[in-house]
């Protein structure tokens, strides 16, 4: 029971992190019906900058303030790269494809996620690094039972914060309300006055800060990142961003609790390395019957 | 753009010589490429060695290709998951062969039966999946390689794990036909194995053009074009996605065959991975998709650039010692994976019909926009 409780602890905060990065493809799909390949990649370059500013900054022997200090400093920083990062890429490469068939922009985006990977190739070297323990894993529950340390931690008071904040910025602002329009119908929206670029812009660039946050809470937390991290993460996100419902925030984060559990259980129960094939097995097996994810609201196909 | 080539006369009225050369190549370039590349063994002793197994390779990988082109090309399915019926191929062609199974069959027999079997496992992956909007389907595909290739990984009492599956018997083993031992003469001549992926691949390029323009293949296009209306005229817009299908599969199980046979093994699964399908759908999509020369072409292009042109370039850079501290940014393999990626956004950009493109998807892409 207690081994139970254990894996679904290191499931769902597993999971959390998987959410975060998911909300960046289902913000982006919902918006321009684009797969982003890329998002994987851009969260593995979050991580370089990361490993860079904390190497640089000599942050491994800090105290116990200033280090929770620099990892916010970090989130943001890594969040504004990343997002800068993700607005250019859609101004230069997407949004000259906005009429194009839609292969075009999928295929640019494996494209760019090519380019990307060699930028961390670059920037790592091609084997994986690892990231410094800043955080100490000692354990925050009383007794021995329980594990839940500082890392542990650290995922849900990043995580938690961003998501209330991304969902009171879609629900109640003029931004967000411009995106849920711009989402529902691009040329309606653009009837009304609102500027559709700008709204996908903004849209790439949230996605992308909540990818720069994960990238951070990634390296801290699995502390080995290396240039190919992006393609796997970005799978088993973008699994879960189909699972809640591609296109739904809430739907978002419920698939990536689902598949932290899943991977932390399936790793515990049948072995880690069978962990991939379950969880796209599942992805296969939901979408066969319920191909509007967990969430997710039917679409019919226009004629 | 037009592609007309205007002839040039001389003053007696004649077409020179060079002209009528040139039209004749533009007119029937699948002839004089089949020609140089059945001459070309005899011509160039280095297809004897190492270089022969490279370009036997680039031959499968065209028929992979094709294979793709079907679903991709022809069909408007994006499938991300080649790979893993190239690996599904491969396998059972090397377990209905090598020796510590009891099937030890002849190799028509294998390949035939190894063909069937993975278009009948693209049949069971297709059925549930087909009615999923592109995008989705494009997931399930890429779920699916990744599924495979994991399976292959662990069942190591089947798969032999990450070892793979060998030695995987030449074509024709312990068969002597005219005082040559065929089985023989495939293990040391690679050029036999070049003869065999030349002729399977003409074979396939035959047979796809057949199949372009038969009931079926126009049916594929109706489909890609407009389902709904292609449903109207009479066409099940299910049966023919399942055969598109099952053709992609099929043709990407023949080529796995080929490659477990001209490589002796089945390779490691990682052979069958994302990257492998990604690297054959950017083939399909540089080339133009529905196209065939484009097609041969793309995958031309980009094997060739990978194992004839970046190793060059390395070898080069290092002889003229450019780069005498050995940094990757100065390797030009280094750049590999920029030069691909940015070669796709570049194309999908201003050419996103392909370097030679089947000519309606090219009239449609270029139609003039209200």
């Amino acid at each position: 029971m207690q081994f139970f409780l254990q894996q679904c602890l290191i499931g769902i905060t597993n999971g959390a992190l998987v959410a975060l990065v998911a909300l960046g493809y289902t913000m982006v799909y919902g918006i321009i019906r684009l797969i982003n390949f890329a998002h994987g990649d851009l969260i593995m370059l979050g991580a370089c900058l990361a490993l860079s500013l904390v190497s640089a900054f000599g942050m491994a022997g800090g105290g116990m303030a200033a280090t929770w200090l620099g990892v916010a400093l970090l989130v943001v920083l890594c969040g504004l790269f990343c997002g800068g990062l993700n607005v250019v890429v859609d101004r230069i490469v997407y949004r000259p494809l906005r009429n194009a068939p839609k292969l075009a922009p999928l295929v640019s985006a494996i494209g760019v996620s090519f380019i990307f990977m060699n930028v961390g190739l670059f920037w790592l070297g091609p084997s994986d690094r690892s990231f410094p323990e800043l955080l100490p894993a000692t354990n925050l529950l009383a007794g021995e039972g329980l594990q839940f340390t500082a890392k542990d931690l650290l995922v849900l008071v990043v995580v938690v914060p961003l998501m209330l904040a991304l969902s009171l910025l879609v629900k109640s602002t003029r931004l967000g309300k411009a995106m849920r329009a711009v989402s529902q119908d691009p040329a309606a929206a653009a009837l009304v006055g609102i500027d559709v670029d700008r709204v996908i812009a903004f849209t790439f660039f949230v996605g992308g800060f909540l990818g720069g946050a994960a990238s951070v809470i990634y390296g801290l937390y699995i502390n080995t990142i290396g240039f190919q991290m992006g393609f796997q993460n970005g799978l088993y996100a973008f699994t879960a961003a189909v699972l809640g419902g591609i296109g739904s925030i809430p739907g978002a984060v419920v698939g990536g609790l689902v598949i932290g559990l899943v991977r932390s259980l399936s790793s515990a129960y049948v072995g880690e390395r069978w962990t991939g094939a379950i969880v796209f097995a599942i992805l296969i097996v939901i979408l066969v019957f319920r191909p509007e994810g967990l969430l997710g609201r039917g679409t019919k196909e226009k004629v | 753009m037009t592609g007309q080539h205007h002839t040039t006369r001389d003053a007696t009225g004649a077409v020179p010589l060079r002209d009528r050369v040139l039209a004749f190549v533009r007119e029937r370039w699948d002839l004089v490429a089949l020609v140089v590349l059945a001459v070309a063994p005899l011509v160039v002793p280095a297809l004897g060695g190492a270089l022969g197994g490279q370009v036997t390779t680039l031959f499968i990988y065209c028929i992979l290709a094709l294979g793709l082109n079907v679903m991709v090309g022809y069909t408007g399915l994006v499938h991300l998951g080649i790979a893993a019926f190239f690996g599904i191929g491969a396998y059972l062609f090397a377990i209905l062969t090598v020796p510590m199974y009891p099937f030890q069959m002849r190799f028509v027999t294998a390949a035939a039966v190894s063909v069937l079997a993975t278009a009948g496992i693209g049949l069971a992956l297709g059925a549930p999946t087909l009615r999923l909007r592109g995008d989705y389907l494009a997931i399930v595909t890429l779920g699916f390689g990744e599924v495979v290739k994991v399976t292959l990984r662990n069942l190591e009492q089947i798969t032999g794990g990450m070892k793979g599956l060998n030695p995987v018997p030449p074509p024709g083993a312990g068969l002597t036909v005219g005082g040559i031992n065929l089985g023989l003469a495939f293990a040391i001549d690679p050029r036999w194995f070049y003869y065999l992926a030349l002729v399977t691949l003409a074979g396939v390029v035959v047979a796809m053009r057949r199949l372009e323009h038969s009931r079926l293949g126009r049916a594929w296009v109706a489909v890609r074009e407009d389902e709904l209306a292609a449903s109207a005229m009479g066409i099940s817009a299910t049966r023919v996605k399942l055969s598109a299908f099952a053709m992609s599969s099929a043709v990407a199980g023949l080529a796995g065959c080929l490659y477990a046979a001209s490589l002796s093994t089945t390779a490691d699964p990682n052979a069958y991975d994302f990257n492998r399908s990604i690297m054959v759908l950017c083939a399909v999509i540089l080339g133009g998709l529905g196209s065939i020369p484009g097609t041969l072409l793309g995958v031309a292009l980009l094997v060739g650039f990978d194992t004839v042109l970046a190793p060059w370039a390395d070898s080069a850079i290092q002889q003229w010692n450019i780069n005498p501290s050995g940094s990757s940014l100065l390797s030009f393999s280094g750049w590999r994976l920029a030069i691909f990626g940015l070669a796709l956004v570049l194309v999908m950009r201003y050419r996103p019909e392909g370097l030679v493109p089947s000519r309606r998807l090219a009239a449609e892409l270029h139609e003039a926009h209200p």
